[in-house]
Formats: structure tokens, sequence, C-alpha cells
């Protein structure tokens, strides 16, 4: 019932601010709704037992004769995912509490609804319900972005807009052929139940397509290459907080949907075209850290930044390695985390100094203690130095990698030593050397920005010291996913 | 039957109430008996009956049919009222000749004879050929009326001719008849069935604008009113596709073989043809003409894949279609109106333009949310009835093992995005006028009913199955 909850709570919490309309007040409701959402989360996350089941599941008939349900739960796979959707999004909220945007209860009601929609697709259990969830996500996010976004944005967002449809239609093929290839149940022709899904003896022909179909969808979310096209500039045009939706918690639908569906679905699909999709990862990590080095606008720099890391998580699920995969779930966490906090501090500096820009950006160190501190800290974490949270994920993931192809793993490597020259070049031009004119009177962080950054820099060192409390909930659910890729590609050859 | 004499009926008198001089009574007398007979369809719920010695056929799936047709038709009557308040213009003759339509179009919906059929179609069209050119003065409406009809007169020729070849192969013009004749396509068939069949499926898909029997389509819904676009592009299409699939999957489901393939092809024709061109439209009306050969488009899939799921699927499809295309007209026809700061010039209305919705998200918001759920509806975005009507329609394909038929629908559906965006785009994200448009309650009324009929159907789709 807690993920009935999770998911109901918002739209109510949404519709309500829309009702009640726009007001001084709305940030301070919206804040209060997430922060309950929080709750909620945190609790899931507190009281999980760490084993492989479906836990606070509820399970509902919805489209009863054809075997449709509104059947959702939390497993080992998806909790870090609900308790990061809980987590950001309060300080998303928090983040625009000096901004004043125009019809505040609308642009406050999307973020929520949004929120509501990720949760679902996090936690769903059906694969339609999926859909609809992973769908869902995609409108709020698509006015968020078109409605109070730059100069470019409308054609921008609609590209980005037509170009994920486009990918989720192919999804949408694959879940009804698979559908249809499930034994009829009692009082239904067939069952979109996930776990039916993974009973299924698909030809081998079968498996290669249904890979692309979902493939494609999945490429297109998170990006991988050449699937990334959309990524930057919509990143750079959409209003912060839609930037750090999409890049914190929306990407990774992407990489969930990979360890929710190909994996367990078409272990022939992956044995025939899985060194195809982590080479194309592979090409992504190098290719946007490469990219990334070369940027001037600090936001553009940072987008790119996440295409390469995304890709770094891609190719860890593809490994299909235990530590990969682990590598890949606390890597989502730690990365929406960090990704959240540097977003926020190229909007504190663009606020302050009105550009973006690295070469008209620097000294701002000398006037701002405690923004250069946090930032740091972000930074650190992003370009995953021991004890920060970026470590932990991403030594599994090269590890996992390396497991894989020793090669594969040493070009994927590159990342860390890319991550740290474009982060250091950005904070070394803006906040060292000389200030300039639009950088000579920088005011430092506010309270209520302080309160965005602590809280992110808290759960950086703690997921970077103690990655154990979250490895330890995902490790049951992890194995017995590897088990079962396991002993099912066996038995289908 | 009942709804049949009780149309007609009506309609003599609503010719007749035209000499009164007060002209306000029209509009609500017809509701009232869209009203009346919509109640009185459902007296014979869940039971057969045939009429005239087996000419008509009622069950339940002929039923929702006669719903949705009347259904369509209240909602555009009750948006009819701008139009009709027009001096030139004559509400007593427009209402029965609606009325008079619906006729033939509940005689399409259940037809048990090939006569009947061409009856319920010449009703149909001929009441529709008057209709598109009631705007008299306008010569666009005039050359629309014409090109209808005659392009209409044409395609209705090779539909009889068809039903002769039918007759001469079978000895039979009933449903039942030619079927049991079909049923053994390896005794050796007579060249005629199929031949006839032929001609007989090009006169439907003439009617429900399938490529590539489509040109006439978007001259017509252009020029014709656009309440009677609305009344077209819903009733006509519902009827004809309720038409076919009784014909296919009654008749000939023992030749499926011979007709599949030349079904699938012109359903792939009419999604590319349909959805690529209205890409290119600059005027929103003509795009929805366009739009509506793609719907044909689709619902052609379930047909080319005939079986278990089809019939679900089409009334599902006719219907949120059906109530997704009425609201969007409906707004259309309001900001057309008020928009409107010059006449027809040699491109058409350009009050009917994509730009004269722009901003209007922000003067009208329930205008622009009304809109909004249509079009996202009609591209077929989840939550909305419009996803689970291309679901249905996607299922009927997979479970045929019709996977390229599939891929080419999903390609145009991403196209179809694009265009039904640009009226989203130009609501929310441009800047328009600043007056907001003027509602009536009552129009108010009928938009929200379309909107939360859409958003219902897409939460919970299930209500519609398992009653017919």
């Amino acid at each position: 019932m807690l993920t009935l909850f999770l998911i109901l709570f918002p739209v109510v919490a949404a519709t309500l601010i829309l009702l009640i309309g726009g007001s001084e007040r709305t940030k301070q409701i919206a804040l209060v709704a997430t922060l309950v959402e929080l709750a909620g989360a945190g609790y899931a996350f507190a009281v999980f037992k760490p084993d492989a089941t479906s836990q606070f599941a509820f399970d509902y008939p919805w489209i009863g004769s054809l075997g449709i349900r509104f059947s959702a739960g939390i497993d080992g796979i998806s909790v870090l995912l609900v308790l990061l959707t809980g987590l950001l999004v309060p300080f998303i909220v928090l983040s625009t509490f000096n901004r004043n945007y125009p019809r505040p209860a609308t642009f406050y009601a999307l973020m929520i609804y949004m929120q509501a929609a990720l949760m679902g697709v996090f936690t769903a259990r059906d694969g339609f319900l999926f859909y609809l969830f992973f769908e869902a996500a995609l409108i709020p996010i698509y006015f968020l972005a078109a409605m109070w976004g730059g100069e470019n944005r409308v054609p921008v967002t609609f590209k980005f807009f037509i170009y994920t449809i486009f990918g989720s239609l192919f999804m949408l093929v694959a879940l009804v052929y698979l559908y249809y290839q499930t034994p009829a149940t009692a009082g239904a022709t067939h069952s979109a139940a996930i776990v039916d899904f993974y009973k299924l003896k698909l030809t081998p022909e079968a498996q290669n397509w249904v890979f692309w179909a979902f493939f494609i969808a999945f490429a297109i979310k998170m990006p991988v290459f050449p699937f990334h096209t959309w990524q930057p500039d919509t990143y750079v045009e959409s209003p912060t907080p839609a930037t750090m939706l999409l890049a914190g918690i929306m990407l990774k639908m992407g990489v969930y949907g990979l360890i929710r569906f190909i994996l367990p679905i078409v272990p022939l699909g992956m044995e025939t075209w899985g060194k195809t999709a982590i080479i194309l990862s592979v090409i992504g990590i190098l290719y946007g850290a490469i990219i990334a080095i070369r940027q001037r606008d600090m936001k553009r720099l940072i987008a790119y930044s996440s295409f390469s890391h995304v890709g770094l998580m891609a190719a860890g699920v593809f490994s299909q390695t235990e530590t990969g995969m682990q590598g890949a779930l606390v890597q989502m966490l730690a990365h929406g985390i960090n990704v959240v906090g540097m977003f926020f501090v190229a909007d504190v500096i663009f606020s302050r100094a009105n550009t973006r820009q690295l070469d008209q950006l620097g000294g701002i160190t000398q006037s701002t203690p405690k923004l250069t501190v946090y930032f740091m800290i972000m930074l650190l974490g992003s370009v995953a130095l021991p004890l920060t949270n970026g470590f932990v994920g991403e030594f599994l993931l090269l590890h996992g990698v390396y497991t894989y192809n020793p090669y594969l793993g040493l070009a994927a490597g590159f990342t860390i030593i890319f991550g740290a020259v474009y982060m250091l070049r950005m904070f070394q031009k803006s906040m060292f050397g000389a200030t300039t004119s639009r950088t000579e009177s920088f005011a430092d962080l506010t309270t209520s920005e302080s309160w965005v950054l602590i809280p992110l820099v808290f759960m950086v060192f703690w997921i970077g010291i103690y990655p154990h409390s979250f490895l330890n909930v995902t490790e049951p659910a992890v194995a017995n996913l590897m088990k079962y890729i396991g002993t099912t590609a066996v038995s289908m050859k | 039957m009942l709804p049949i004499v009780l149309l007609s009926v009506f309609g003599i008198v609503l010719l007749f109430l035209g000499f009164l001089k007060s002209k306000a009574i029209l509009l609500p007398a017809t509701l009232l008996c869209l009203l009346l007979t919509l109640v009185v369809n459902f007296i014979d719920w869940n039971k057969n009956y045939v009429y005239f010695n087996g000419m008509l056929k009622t069950n339940n799936l002929s039923m929702v049919f006669t719903a949705i047709v009347l259904g369509s038709a209240f909602m555009v009557v009750a948006l009819s009222s701008s139009f009709t308040e027009n001096e030139e213009s004559q509400p007593a003759e427009y209402y029965g000749l609606i009325l008079f339509s619906l006729v033939g179009a509940i005689m399409m919906v259940s037809f048990e004879n090939l006569i009947m059929l061409f009856v319920g179609v010449e009703i149909l069209s001929v009441a529709m050929y008057v209709l598109t050119g009631s705007d008299k003065r306008n010569l666009r409406s005039n050359e629309a009326a014409l090109k209808y009809f005659l392009m209409g007169a044409f395609a209705t020729g090779i539909m009889l001719f068809g039903m002769a070849l039918l007759y001469g192969a079978t000895g039979s013009f009933t449903i039942a008849g030619i079927g049991s004749y079909a049923a053994n396509p390896q005794v050796g068939l007579s060249l005629l069935l199929y031949v006839g069949l032929l001609m007989l499926l090009i006169g439907l898909l003439f009617k429900v604008s399938a490529a590539p029997f489509h040109f006439w389509t978007p001259d017509v819904y252009d020029g014709a009113p656009t309440i009677f676009t609305a009344f077209m592009s819903t009733v006509v299409k519902t009827a004809g596709f309720a038409a076919l699939f009784h014909l296919l999957s009654a008749s000939f489901t023992g030749v499926y073989a011979f007709w599949w393939t030349i079904l699938a092809i012109i359903t792939a024709i009419t999604l590319v043809a349909g959805n690529v061109t209205a890409v290119y439209q600059n005027s929103f009306k003509r795009m929805m003409a366009y739009s509506s050969i793609s719907h044909a488009g689709y619902l052609l899939i379930g047909l080319a894949a005939l079986g278990s799921q089809t019939k679900q699927a089409i009334v599902f499809y006719s219907l949120a279609y059906s109530v997704a295309t009425i609201s969007a007209f409906g707004v259309l026809l309001l900001v057309a109106q008020q928009r409107s700061t010059q006449t027809i010039t040699g491109e058409g209305n350009i009050a009917e333009n994509f730009d004269s919705f722009n901003g209007l998200a922000r003067q009208n918001p329930l205008l622009g949310f009304a809109m909004t759920v249509s079009m996202l509806s009609l591209a077929g975005i989840p939550l909305t009835a419009g996803f689970w009507g291309k679901f249905y329609m996607f299922s009927t394909a997979v479970e045929r093992g019709q996977i390229w038929l599939l891929v080419v629908a999903v390609l145009m559906s991403a196209v179809g995005i694009y265009y039904y965006f640009r009226v989203i785009i130009a609501m929310y994200f441009r800047d328009g006028a600043t007056e907001p448009i003027q509602v009536a309650p009552f129009y108010r009324y009928v938009l929200l009913a379309a909107t939360i009929l859409t958003l219902g159907l897409g939460i919970v789709p299930g209500v519609l199955q398992g009653i017919f």
C-alpha cells in the first residue's frame, strides 16, 4: 500500500496546488508536499527487507479481460530509484525559492505530477503500467521545459519530445508482442505482468528484434551514443529545475529499463547484440567526455558530462556482471545527487553573474567560502574521488566492464581521467583567477540555497564512506537476477 | 428499428417547424429528439431482432455503433448554434438533413442485405452532399459539394456494380447467403466473387477516405462549413467502418487470404499518405482532413488483421476518434469565428490556420485544455482514449503476426505527433491575440464532457469491455 501512496499522493497534491491557484505560498505548499513524499520514500528505504521479493506491493485488476493489472511494488532493483525520486524533488523545489517563475501553481504542479509518474515507472510490475508511466512522465517535463525555458525552447523541446516518443513506440510494439506470447491465465486471455514476461521462451529471431525495440527506447532516454543529439540542447534550454529532473531522475528510467526488461527477457538477444550495445556505450563515455572538455557554457558542460556518465552505467549493465549491475544501481543514486548539485551551482552562478560562459567568470572564491566548499565537494563526487559517492559506483562499474572485456574496461577507465580534466577545468575557470566585471560583487549562498546543498553534500559522503547501507539493500535482488539470467539463457539454447 | 422510425418522423416534423417565426426552438428540439432516439436505441439491449424480412438486424454491436453515431451527432448539433444563428442559414433544413442522414448511418450499421447497405450509404451521402454546400455564398463550399457529389456518385456506382457481380456469383444479396457461398474457397469460387468484393470494397473505402481513394477529402473537409466537417469526419467514418467490419467478418472470412494483403497495402498507403501530407499543412482544418485520412488507416489495421480483437478495437477506436475530433472542431469553430479579420482568400480561411491558435491557452485555459486533450488523444499519448484505441489496433496486428504493418503504423504515429503538437505549441508557447474568446455556457459543457470522456476512457478503458 505504501507504493500506492507514493504514486497517488503527488497526484493529489499537485491537483490541489492547481486548484488553490498561484500565490506567495505555492512554493511552501509544494515543498511540504514533496517532503511528505520524501518521508514516504525514506520510510520505504528504511524498512525495506533486503531480499529478492517485491515489497509494499498492491495489485488491482485494471482492464480485467485483457489481464492488465494496476500492480506495483518495490524490490531491490527499484528501491534506490524510489529513494532518489523522493530525495531529489524537494531539493529541486527548494532550489527555486529565490526565483519567481510566472504561473507558479502550474509550474510546481507539473513538477509534482512528474514525480508521480517517475515513481510509477520505478515501481510498476505490469508491462503496460510501466509503459503508461514511462510516457506520462514526458508530458509534464515537456511543458515545464517548453513554457519556462530559454530563448530557443520551442523547437528544442519539440525535438526532444518527438525523439523520445518515437523510441518508446517501439517499446510498445515489443510489449504488445510479449503480451501475446504469454499463456492464458484464469479469467483473462493473456498476462502483462513483468514476471510473466520473464518466463517466456522466445525464439532467437524474436529475441533479436525485441532487444532492439527495447534498446532504442531506453537508449534514447538515457541517452546512449548515437541517440544523444536531443540531449545537450534540451538540458541547456530547459529551466534549471526541469534540467535537474531530466538529468537527475528521468535518464535513470532508461538504465532501469535495461535491467528490468532487456537482461532477463531477451538473454539470447543480449548474447548476439550485447557487445554492440556495450561498444556504443563506451563510445558515448569517451565522446561525451572529450566534448565536455571543450565546452564554454557551464550547463552544456554538465550536460555532456552527464551523457558520459550514463554511458558508463549502461556499459556496466550490459557487462552482465553482478558488480557492474550493483555499480549501476548505486551510481544512479550518486549521479542523481551530483548532477542536481552541479546544475544548482551553475544556476546560482548564473543568477548572480548573469552568464554561464566560463571565459566571463572567475575569481568567485574570493567572496564565497560556502559556495566554494560545497561546489568542490559536489565536483569531487562527480570525478569519483575515493570516499565520495562517485567513487563507489564508478569503481564497481569499471570492474564489471573490465571483467566483461579488459580492453573495453581500459577504454571506459579514461572517463575518470577525462572527468577530472573537464570538471577541474570548469572549477578553475569559474572560481579561481582574477575577478571579471560580472563577478566583482558576488554574494555567497543564502540560507535557503545552502540548505539545498548541505543535505546533498551529506549524501555524497554517506554513500562514499559507507556504501554498504545501499549496496546491501540491492544485493539479493541483483544476485537473484544474475542467477536467473544465467539459467534462462542456458535453458533457451 | 425504432430509432430509424423516430428519426424519420422527427426529421419531417423539424422541416415543418421551420415555418415558425422563431427559429430558437429548432436546436433544443433537435437535441431532444436525438437524446430520445439514443435512449430508445437501447430498448432492445441483449436481444437480437430481424426486421423487414431479414433486411435489417439489430444486436448489441449494432446498437453500440448506433449509439456512437447518435452521440457524435448530438455533440455536433450542440456545438452548431453559432453557425445556424447566421441570418441566411436555414436551420430547419440542416437539422432535418442531419436526422435523415443518421437514418442512413443506422442502416449501414445494421444491414443484413446488400440492398440495405446501398440504401443506407445513399441516404447518408446525399444528405452530406447538400450539407457540404450549405454555405451557399461561399465559392469553396460550392466547389466542395460538387466535387464530393461527383466523386461520391462515381464511387457509389462502382459499389453497386460490385453488388451486382456478387449477386451473379452467389445468387444472393444477403450477408448470410454470400457468407455460406464464400465459406468454402477450396471448391473453386467464381471469379465474379473476387471482382465484386473488390469493387464493393472500393466503394466503401471511398466513403471512409482511405488512400488511394482519398483525394476528395481535403477539399471537401476544408470547403464544408466546419460544423458539417465535424459531422462528416465522425458519423460517416464510424458508420463506414461498422459496415466494412460487418461485411468482411460475416461474409468474407472464407476468402480472408485473398483480401487481407490488398487491405494491408491500402492501410499502409493510407497511413503514409495521411500522416506525411498532414505535416505540410498550414490550415488546421486541412490538417484535420489529413488526420482523418490517417485515422482511417489505423482503423483499417483492425480489418486487415481481422480477428477476435477487431470488434473491440473498432468500437473503441471510433468512439475515441469521434469524441476527440468533435472537441477539436468545436474549438476551431470558436477560434475561426472570433479571430477572423478578413474573409476567405485564395488560400482558404486564414482564421483557420495554426496561427489563429497562438496564445489561446493563456486567454482561455479551458479551450486550451480541451484542445490539448483532444490532440493528445488523436496522437495516441497514454492516459487518453486514443492511446487505448491504438493499443487495441496494434494488438490485432500482433495477433495476426503482421509486424511490418505495425512498424509502418508506429513510424506514422511518430509523424502524427509532430502535426498534432503544432497546435499545442501555438496555444501554449506563442503569443497571440489578447482578448479572450467568448464561450457560451452550453458550449463549454459540451467541450468539457468530451474532454472528460476522453480522459475517462484513457484511465479506465475497461468500462467498454464485455458490454457487447
